[in-house]
């Protein structure tokens, strides 16, 4: 090696060096969306046979008619209902609790911040079982309600975390503010504490809605013979998957996405406008 | 010597402390209370107590089951399917591992070196949330298909032959193996990994960097010194969610898997919904749970973050 090559060799070395980091990171980003990609592309395929593991040729028949598999809309509309109801309960249940752990002191503190973190920190499949348990015991009717339970449960605590944080980080001095402006409890909470405990409330409420829409492992303990939308992913693993899901995980994908660009880009807009 | 990029941040004017208790409404924290943990109490805490007590009964599903101390279904549970625990704990630390040297640099891209491109990669790494996870791991059937690209390169470099030789793979393929199992059990549980990491790193004041760098420490040693014992709140609490949830799961093992790579999670999913041998299938659970509350409560002792949650 001459002197020239040895320092074309030492600084790419360097370079390697000084970003390695960069490349490894987006290494690990690529690996995180190489599924995306292979659902997204799936979508536009046309397979034969039952299973769409292999690319035969463009389509786009399955965007045409993303129903036109039997019972997958009905699924992912039975999903959604779930998602909203069961975040309607956790967030409601979970922000009172909340507020009462940030804001009182009381004895069974310990106890209860056990209740809260034991869920969390338990394998889904195991409170699955457990739950199944109580429901065979009482002879509960397997279906939407007993989905609707075991969902409010886990998504609870996740909730708690979520807006205690939030509360945490509140000035308890602009509510001395405003009671010493002659608001009254009720006004101070709905003028002051709950538009500050917002953001909090509204990211627990997301956290919840998409633990409850993507559950699998304790629906598939607590459903009895009722379809959510993965128990239809689930069991067309078994059978054939049809284009159709690919088409929905895709579309579901890409709202999240604009979703999420167009409201960072009000939110900029509207730092900008205020400053 | 590097000069200070940012001024010190303004310091926050002080906070009182904590109210003393309001008086009035001394009930208030009790009603808050009430609703959410009669919930937990009744749909979590209620259930694990019936499947102790399930564990421990005996009869069949036509007769009814009664209650009698019977322990010895704990004993032939763990006889007969120790290999599935076994597998379950390595499986689950292999990925929990994977996660931790994957997530570690995109955590850290996100937080010092990405800029303006922050927000961006951040909606990339949340995203694939969105679409439901089962769709995703069935997509790693197609990435890791026998005979496809991803296959035919590791079996040109003799990777392959490497994994088969340790035990990973079974010749030419890829799924339906142990790798194709970890495989996915990593890439589900990335995001719950560089989240935590992410929020740790990113509270590290970035002066503490110029300042290790001032006092000639290589960037290696500024890692080792500085930024990692930093971030050890987020390394904790990432291998917690990575490793409670993939010592539970039986998704990966059941899709990209084979009956050679069952975990514990297969074993009580078949025997509560297939087999419907609910003593047992009780027992396994209730040893699942203790083993995990275990780890869990040794790592946090170890780890000495005890104020995790």
């Amino acid at each position: 090696m001459n002197t020239r090559q040895s320092r074309i060799f030492g600084t790419s070395v360097n370079w390697l060096k000084r970003h390695f980091v960069v490349i490894a990171g987006l290494l690990t980003l690529a690996y995180l969306l190489l599924p995306n990609i292979i659902v997204t592309v799936f979508s536009f395929n046309n397979p034969r046979g039952r299973f769409n593991y292999t690319w035969q040729e463009f389509s786009t028949e399955a965007w045409q008619d993303p129903c036109g598999v039997s019972g997958l809309c009905a699924s992912l509309s039975l999903s959604l209902q779930i998602a909203l109801w069961a975040t309607l309960g956790a967030t409601l249940l979970g922000t009172m609790i909340a507020f009462a752990l940030v804001r009182y002191r009381f004895r069974a503190r310990p106890a209860v911040n056990s209740l809260i973190f034991l869920p969390m920190a338990m394998p889904e499949v195991v409170m699955a079982a457990s739950l199944l348990t109580l429901f065979l015991n009482m002879g509960a009717q397997l279906g939407f309600w007993t989905i609707l339970i075991a969902h409010i449960m886990f998504c609870l605590s996740f909730v708690v975390v979520a807006v205690k944080a939030r509360v945490m980080s509140m000035d308890p001095r602009l509510e001395q503010a405003a009671q010493d402006l002659y608001a009254g409890p009720f006004q101070t909470f709905l003028r002051v504490t709950l538009p500050i405990a917002a953001p909090g409330i509204a990211a627990g409420a997301l956290l919840a809605f998409a633990l409850s829409f993507d559950d699998f492992i304790i629906t598939n303990f607590n459903a009895g013979s009722t379809v959510t939308f993965p128990m239809f992913v689930w069991g067309s693993a078994q059978r054939g998957t049809p284009v159709q899901v690919n088409v929905i995980g895709t579309a579901m994908f890409v709202t999240a996405v604009l979703l999420v660009l167009v409201s960072l880009v009000i939110g900029n807009r509207r730092n900008r406008h205020n400053a | 010597m590097a000069t200070l990029t940012q001024a010190p941040p303004p310091v926050a004017p002080p906070v009182p402390e904590k109210r003393p208790p309001r008086r009035r409404g001394r009930w208030t924290p009790y009603l808050l209370l009430l609703p959410g943990l009669l919930w937990l109490f009744v749909f979590f805490a209620l259930p694990v107590i019936y499947q102790a007590s399930t564990s421990v009964q005996t009869g069949s599903l036509e007769e009814g089951y009664k209650v009698t101390w019977h322990f010895a279904t704990y004993w032939d549970a763990l006889s007969d399917y120790w290999p599935q625990f076994v597998r379950s704990v390595l499986y689950a630390a292999s990925a929990t591992v994977l996660c931790l040297l994957l997530g570690y640099p995109l955590a850290y891209l996100i937080a010092f070196r990405a800029g303006r491109w922050r927000n961006l990669i951040m909606i990339l790494v949340i995203a694939p949330f969105f679409t439901s996870f089962l769709i995703r791991t069935l997509a790693w059937k197609t990435i890791l298909a026998d005979g496809g690209p991803v296959v035919d390169v590791l079996n040109t470099l003799h990777v392959l032959d490497v994994t088969a030789w340790l035990g990973w793979t079974a010749g030419d393929r890829v799924l339906a193996t142990p790798l194709a199992v970890v495989c996915g059990l990593t890439y589900n549980f990335l995001p719950f990994m560089i989240l935590p990491l992410y929020t740790s790193l990113e509270r590290i004041d970035p002066r503490l960097h110029e300042a290790a760098n001032d006092l000639y420490a290589r960037p290696s040693t500024t890692f080792r010194r500085v930024t990692f014992p930093l971030s050890m709140p987020g390394v904790v609490s990432g291998t917690l969610l990575t490793f409670i949830p993939a010592s539970g799961d039986y998704i990966n093992s059941d899709l990209l898997g084979s009956t050679d790579t069952r975990m514990v999670g297969n074993v009580i999913q078949s025997q509560f919904l297939r087999i419907l041998d609910y003593p047992t299938a009780a027992a396994l659970s209730f040893i699942l749970m203790a083993a995990i509350l275990f780890i869990v409560t040794l790592y946090i002792r170890k780890s000495g973050t005890e104020d995790l949650v």
